[in-house]
């Protein structure tokens, strides 16, 4: 072999620092930002740092974080799966039913419902090809719709029973912090090292990375839509069933409007929305960085707490945008 | 019309068998059907004499058939490692993937085939030549029995063309069978050994390539005689023309930042005006200028006589300046609309009363044009997608030529199409001077620029070098002005 081909030089050094700072700002622009609103929220605010309010944080992201890590699969395969809220609502409602069947139904019965809702998001999406878009907008209605029957329109709220093991999952605590916080962890774990570390992990990237291209590679471009739809929806259904643990009921009116804070921290977390890129990691920054901005604003007190969704909002956007000029150095003749 | 006609083909191992015949003529449709993208209508593939039938890409992957597609099919944002692996990537003892092992392997399998580069990088920051050698590898190294390469060559430069013939050479002394498609005869007579010519969907010919002649496969390819070809040559212009007096289209004094710098040319009507280059040296630029597409600095474009308002494209066609870019995936064709969507598009102001448009006046333009320019099309309704490149570029000239346009800017008019349709769209360029159009050709083909142009304006980093006409002619000339020296 006499040829050799190297590495072309054919990009100037100011477009080579110019996309490296565009790529660091994208992927860890979410941890910078983060570190400095923690910083910031230390040192104006006594209260942020105290254990309690850690404790409460880490709680309160919990859930978000189940939500979230489904929903960071199905954007890197280039979907979208708004069904979450619904699901998740869904999931709270059918766990507190199934308390009074004892802890094994009430585990089990939302995350089998939920799963088969996400199952057929995943088979609609993957073989027929329609928008995943239309197929989850069909099912959060769907979900939503089956949430208001079965508890005779809201009107009807689940109690778990007093007495329910079922009450500890959501309540229990180990050094004061939630048992919902070690599940999010120990799920997030496991699902950096899937996409990383595993051969659905990469089938994942390169299904929203140039589908067409995974195709013809061989790779079983329907079988992992279909279940990074389903994770999506056995993790929200999880997430449900946590929520319902702990407020010791299925409270039919949460959810609404998850999905999009749930596809905003994913983003915010540097996964790309195009599909192809994007990590675990990104998205727990993303939850984190969302619920401490809206800590702070609790804080203030004297602020609505609207304003979250302004600041996350604006960041998002920012986010977008540096996306959009990652996306356009992308290829290169 | 059939795509494959009661095709037969045969490849044998050790054998490095060419497939050739003009766009459209079903090379690619038998590529599909060998790799199980598509599937037969009528007929059966025969693997080591056993009758096989894919019905998803990956089932001929397994059998053994490794294909490389013309264009890069890679996933552009994950590593070159994880690219060259996907789907079958070393796994440690928890059956997760093992990354060090993955790049180590990647690394070396690679500069194995001469090919140096960081493989953690994402695989889209490598120039797409450098990608295809990627491909290449990859497709080879999943210990095929049958390689499929799909004008592997188009993206390539000359280094690393060489590597590709002795990775060629080595699956040939392998033992494993290669299927080579391109349109490059140097590339056909250096390493093939056999060669099956397709036209119109039927095979014509299949046997060893030494028994014919370049001239004798180019004629089976286009379905002429050689005397004609002979007599003709291998381009299809015509002799020059008889240009008129006054410049119908003139730009002076051109300037755009670092990218043009004082261009100035004029073409008279019935004239074609090459404009010689390197890549970079300011043709499509020159080109985008005169249509107002590039901001301009200073310079005016006058058609006849009048100048025309800077940077305003609308103003431009409106005066009769029509270009037909270099990329027509990206810049021309509107995949998802038919044929005659896309040949209307330009002339709808022209075909419409009150907003409403005439279907009938519709039908004649569209008609006129398919049959003038010979367009391959089994009715006007056809996706426009489905046709091949060099017909896809005729229903693009055939847009603007509706317009009845006065200026024509062709900007690498033939590229990425075969022998018979350049030789059609050639021919055209030079009916349409002779009709009395202006025309400004870009080339990267010096053959195509000499034989094309009556004049030729050299362009070096984005200013005129020399401007060649009549005797002056000849590559050494162009060369020298290139090169700097006072032609």
């Amino acid at each position: 072999m006499t040829a050799v081909i190297t590495d072309p030089p054919d990009t100037t050094a100011s477009t080579t620092r110019r996309e490296l700072m565009t790529g660091v700002l994208q992927r860890q622009g979410a941890a910078i930002a983060l570190v400095l609103v923690v910083a910031v929220a230390w040192f104006s605010f006594p209260r942020f740092g105290s254990l309690d309010n850690l404790r409460d944080l880490a709680l309160q992201s919990s859930f978000l974080a189940v939500i979230a890590l489904g929903m960071t699969f199905v954007i890197i395969t280039g979907g979208i799966d708004l069904s979450v809220g619904s699901v998740y609502a869904l999931g709270g409602v059918l766990a507190a039913y199934g308390s009074q069947y004892g802890f094994l139904v009430a585990l089990a019965l939302p995350l089998a419902v939920c799963g088969l809702i996400g199952f057929v998001n995943g088979v609609l999406v993957a073989r027929t090809k329609m928008a995943p878009f239309i197929v989850t907008l069909a099912s959060l209605l769907f979900a939503r719709g089956l949430l208001l029957a079965i508890t005779d329109e809201g009107s009807n709220t689940y109690r778990v029973p007093a007495d329910s093991a079922f009450i500890e999952l959501g309540r229990g605590t180990i050094g004061g912090f939630g048992y919902p916080v070690f599940i999010a962890a120990v799920l997030c774990v496991i699902g950096g090292i899937v996409l990383r570390r595993t051969r659905f992990g990469q089938s994942v990237f390169a299904t929203g990375g140039a589908e067409q291209s995974a195709l013809l590679m061989g790779l079983p471009v329907a079988r992992t839509k279909i279940t990074v739809y389903t994770m999506s929806g056995v993790l929200s259904g999880l997430a449900g069933a946590l929520t319902a643990a702990y407020l010791q009921s299925g409270v039919t009116v949460i959810g609404v409007g998850t999905e999009l804070d749930a596809i905003s921290v994913v983003v915010i977390g540097g996964t790309l929305l195009t599909g192809g890129a994007g990590t675990v990691l990104g998205t727990v920054i993303g939850v984190g960085l969302r619920n401490v901005i809206q800590n702070i604003i609790n804080q203030i007190g004297t602020l609505d707490s609207n304003y979250q969704s302004v600041v996350s909002g604006a960041f998002l956007l920012v986010v977008v945008i540096l996306q959009r000029s990652l996306a356009r150095t992308k290829p290169r003749r | 019309m059939r795509a494959l006609d009661g095709v037969s083909f045969t490849v044998r191992p050790g054998e490095v068998h060419a497939l050739v015949g003009e766009n459209g003529a079903g090379k690619s449709t038998l590529i599909k059907v060998l790799t199980g993208v598509h599937r037969p209508d009528s007929g059966e593939v025969r693997l080591r004499g056993e009758v096989v039938s894919f019905d998803r890409p990956v089932r001929a992957q397994e059998a053994g058939i490794s294909t490389i597609y013309q264009e890069v099919n890679l996933v552009p944002l994950i590593s070159v490692a994880a690219n060259v692996f996907l789907g079958r990537e070393p796994r440690t003892r928890f059956g997760l993937v093992d990354w060090a092992r993955m790049n180590r392997d990647a690394k070396e399998l690679l500069s194995g085939y001469g090919i140096e580069t960081d493989v953690k990088r994402p695989l889209g920051t490598l120039s797409v030549g450098a990608q295809q050698m990627v491909a290449l590898v990859r497709a080879v190294s999943t210990d095929a029995d049958v390689v499929i390469m799909d004008e592997p060559t188009s993206s390539l430069e000359p280094r690393e063309v060489e590597t590709l013939f002795s990775v060629v050479e080595r699956l040939h002394e392998k033992g494993i069978a290669v299927v080579y498609v391109s349109h490059r005869m140097d590339e056909l007579y250096r390493i093939c050994d056999q060669v099956t010519v397709l036209r119109d969907g039927k095979m014509v010919h299949t046997g060893p390539l030494n028994d014919l002649s370049r001239i004798e496969l180019v004629a089976m390819m286009l379905g002429r005689s050689v005397s004609d070809i002979r007599e003709h040559g291998a381009t299809a212009f015509g002799e020059d023309h008889n240009a008129g007096k006054e410049p119908l289209l003139s730009a002076e004094n051109l300037s755009s930042g670092v990218r043009l710098n004082d261009v100035s040319l004029s073409i008279r009507p019935g004239e074609v005006v090459g404009l010689a280059g390197l890549l970079g040296s300011g043709r499509t630029e020159t080109a985008r200028a005169i249509v107002g597409a590039l901001p301009l600095d200073g310079g005016t474009v006058l058609v006849g006589g009048k100048a025309l308002k800077a940077g305003d494209v609308g103003a431009a066609m409106r005066a009769g300046i029509n270009m037909l870019a270099e990329d027509r995936k990206a810049e021309g064709i509107i995949p998802n609309l038919s044929v005659r969507e896309n040949i209307v598009l330009a002339a709808l102001p022209q075909l419409s009363r009150f907003g409403v448009i005439s279907r009938e006046k519709q039908d004649r333009i569209v008609d006129t044009f398919v049959k003038r320019l010979r367009i391959k099309v089994s009715n006007p309704d056809q996706l426009v997608s489905e046709l091949s490149g060099g017909n896809q570029q005729k229903v693009l000239l055939a847009r603007w030529l509706c317009t009845k346009p006065k200026v024509l800017l062709l900007d690498e008019p033939t590229r990425g199409i075969d022998v018979g349709a350049k030789a059609e769209v050639q021919a055209l360029i030079d009916e349409l001077a002779q009709e009395g159009l202006a025309v400004l050709l870009i080339s990267s083909e010096m053959e195509e620029l000499l034989d094309g142009a009556d004049r030729l304006v050299v362009l070096k980093d984005g200013a005129v070098v020399g401007e060649l006409s009549g005797d002056d002619l000849t590559q050494d000339k162009v060369l020298a002005a290139i090169a700097g020296e006072a032609p």
